[in-house]
């Protein structure tokens, strides 16, 4: 019997069928390959640095050259102090620059003021080293705690802002406008109603931001430099855990191997924590809504 | 008596209109300030470079002799592995990504889909430096005894794959980079997928599409733009990859047609010389390459709003 013209061939409609599962499963490997290096990396900070931690990684300053033992206490203690001095002056400036978007600026300034807030959020992270180098360090004669946290403090500004803007949009008219009816004055309704509700969801970004700029090293490594003590001076260098990670990377001896691991891993649960954070601050938000 | 206020007594004065116009003003100040950051980070740059600029003119960009101990410099060995390194990432990075990306939004079922687009979340939160510890203790030994021996073997023939192979190499920097873009490429290209209208996805189903001919007539050649804008963005972050690359690149500055090769990037000699720059002209040249580096990482990265605002219409998309 002669197949009808009009209608594709068996061999055809079976080819199509053939193509597209091939292609279904071509995605579906493609998925796998995209989420196992998240796996790979955590089973081996899991492997090679869980061994190392112990008491002394938490309360011990590195030891010289040559001898074993020894810990990373000043790099996370300064690590947490160079985060809280970027957020004075990420987070003011992020959040204000965030409620003049929300609250004030014309459309047109606020295409142009977001556009450049992406932008710098795409400034390579080395490049803000170097400013804070000429800003602070040279000024100064000397890398200090206060050169690292201005450069990761000017990082934050973008995404404090852009966040801020975004949690202040969703917050009804109608509350400032209730306000405003009963004659508070414009600053007020927004301190007091608008950045009031919102207050969760800027904490929110904050915290995202927090959580980026935590591990970044490059901007770190020529104005905080790192330091083998404690720093008892901010006008002094400063030790930071991913300076630390990657001095001890870097090294020949296997003994800092071993804790370049270990500060990885620490570095890694903070983070994680702080993302765990974003996300149960997140959801209550959303069920709120 | 209540204590009601009748309808006689005196509305109360008008506050001072000073904090209104004080608080507005420094609301304005702080959103300012953005632009203000995006040209000091250009002028300080610039300055720091002054002394290279007026030294070598033009010729900086094409030389590529970097002698600190004769004091000569030129940049042309960074910008080729900057480039060299980025474009492999995107070769990776760009196929998994959207791959990825359709698998999200086309296939997945979705009890399937919160989990792996939080996987992807926190392989985005993973440190730089984490990853180039990762990269120089499990990575590399792995591609030297196994990847790199096998593409020897097989295309050994291309002058790709030539050469001796020590493990650090500008492969192994690209294939660092692209795990590292692959969480932005990939939540970009989902968030323009999930702008494709189901009308068209729809429409070719109904007229007997197989699943890859939908994805092909309908959401492909619909997404194409802002895909492509997501590839551009990816190369705006691979750009500027500091650590990883610089702790598996191998830093020498040559130009190699082998990826088997070290490299250097401009973002890792300025990570690695900058606190041993002993001569100004040594510091000046290290500034002007991180000039060329924000100079290309802001044209990539304004180039790629623009793309994905176009696509989306609604304002560009958020992007962490």
């Amino acid at each position: 019997m002669e197949a009808s013209p009009y209608l594709p061939s068996e061999n055809f409609a079976r080819w199509r069928k053939v193509k597209s599962t091939a292609v279904t499963a071509v995605l579906v490997v493609c998925a796998l390959a995209v989420i196992a290096p998240l796996f790979l990396v955590i089973y081996f900070l899991l492997v090679n640095g869980a061994s190392s931690i112990d008491m002394n990684f938490f309360t011990q300053l590195p030891k010289p050259t040559g001898e074993s033992g020894g810990g990373m206490a000043n790099a996370i203690v300064g690590t947490i102090t160079l985060l809280a001095m970027a957020s004075i002056i990420g987070v003011p400036l992020g959040v204000f620059g965030g409620i003049y978007l929300a609250e004030y600026g014309s459309d047109r300034a606020n295409d142009w003021l977001r556009f450049a807030a992406d932008v710098l959020n795409g400034v390579p992270s080395i490049v803000w080293g170097m400013v804070a180098w000429l800003m602070l360090v040279v000024p100064l004669k000397g890398f200090s705690a206060y050169a690292g946290s201005v450069a990761l403090g000017l990082m934050m500004v973008p995404l404090v802002m852009r966040t801020t803007e975004e949690v202040l949009v969703l917050v009804p008219q109608s509350y400032r406008e209730a306000a405003l009816a009963l004659g508070v004055a414009r600053w007020k309704v927004i301190m007091i109603i608008v950045v009031r509700t919102a207050l969760k969801g800027i904490a929110t970004g904050v915290i995202v931001a927090l959580a980026r700029i935590a591990g970044e090293t490059a901007p770190l490594l020529f104005t905080a430099l790192g330091n083998n003590f404690w720093n008892h001076n901010l006008k002094e260098p400063i030790a930071a855990l991913p300076l630390q990670i990657y001095a001890y990377a870097i090294s020949p001896y296997d003994d800092w191997h071993r804790q370049a691991w270990a500060g990885a891993l620490v570095l890694m649960a903070l983070i994680l924590a702080l993302n765990i954070l974003v996300r149960v601050l997140s959801r209550d938000r959303n069920q709120q809504n | 008596m209540s204590k009601t206020p009748s309808s006689t007594s005196p509305l109360p004065e008008p506050g001072s209109r000073f904090p209104d116009f004080a608080f507005k003003w420094v609301a304005a100040g702080a959103a300012t300030m953005i632009v203000i950051l995006i040209v000091m980070v250009g002028w300080q740059l610039y300055m720091g470079s002054r002394l290279a600029l007026s030294h070598f003119g033009f010729g900086f960009l094409w030389s590529s002799e970097w002698d600190p101990v004769q004091d000569k410099y030129g940049a042309l060995p960074f910008i080729f592995g900057t480039l060299v390194s980025s474009l492999l990432a995107l070769l990776i990075a760009v196929p998994l990504g959207v791959a990825t990306a359709i698998f999200l939004t086309e296939l997945a079922p979705l009890r399937l889909r919160q989990p792996i687009v939080m996987a992807i979340e926190m392989l985005a939160a993973v440190p730089s430096v984490i990853f180039g510890l990762w990269g120089i203790f499990v990575l590399i030994p792995w591609l030297r005894d196994h990847l790199f021996v096998w593409l020897k073997r097989y295309f050994g023939f291309l002058p790709l794959f030539q050469g001796p192979i020590y493990g650090v190499s500008m492969l192994a920097a690209g294939i660092v980079i692209a795990i590292m873009i692959l969480p932005i490429i990939t939540s970009i290209s989902r968030e323009i997928l999930r702008s494709v209208p189901n009308l068209q996805r729809e429409a070719a189903y109904a007229l007997g599409a197989t699943r890859w001919e939908v994805l092909k007539i309908a959401v492909l050649s619909y997404a194409r733009r802002g895909l492509f804008g997501a590839a551009v963005l990816g190369l705006g972050r691979a750009l500027g990859e500091t650590m990883a690359v610089t702790m598996v690149i191998g830093n020498r500055p040559q130009i190699s047609a082998s990826l088997f090769a070290p490299g250097y990037t401009l973002a890792s000699v300025i990570a690695n010389e900058f606190t041993e720059a002993t001569s100004d002209l040594y510091l000046s040249s290290l500034f002007e390459l991180g000039l060329v580096l924000l100079g290309v990482a802001i044209l990539v990265n304004a180039a790629a709003q623009l793309m994905l605002k176009s696509m989306t219409g609604s304002g560009p998309i958020k992007v962490n």
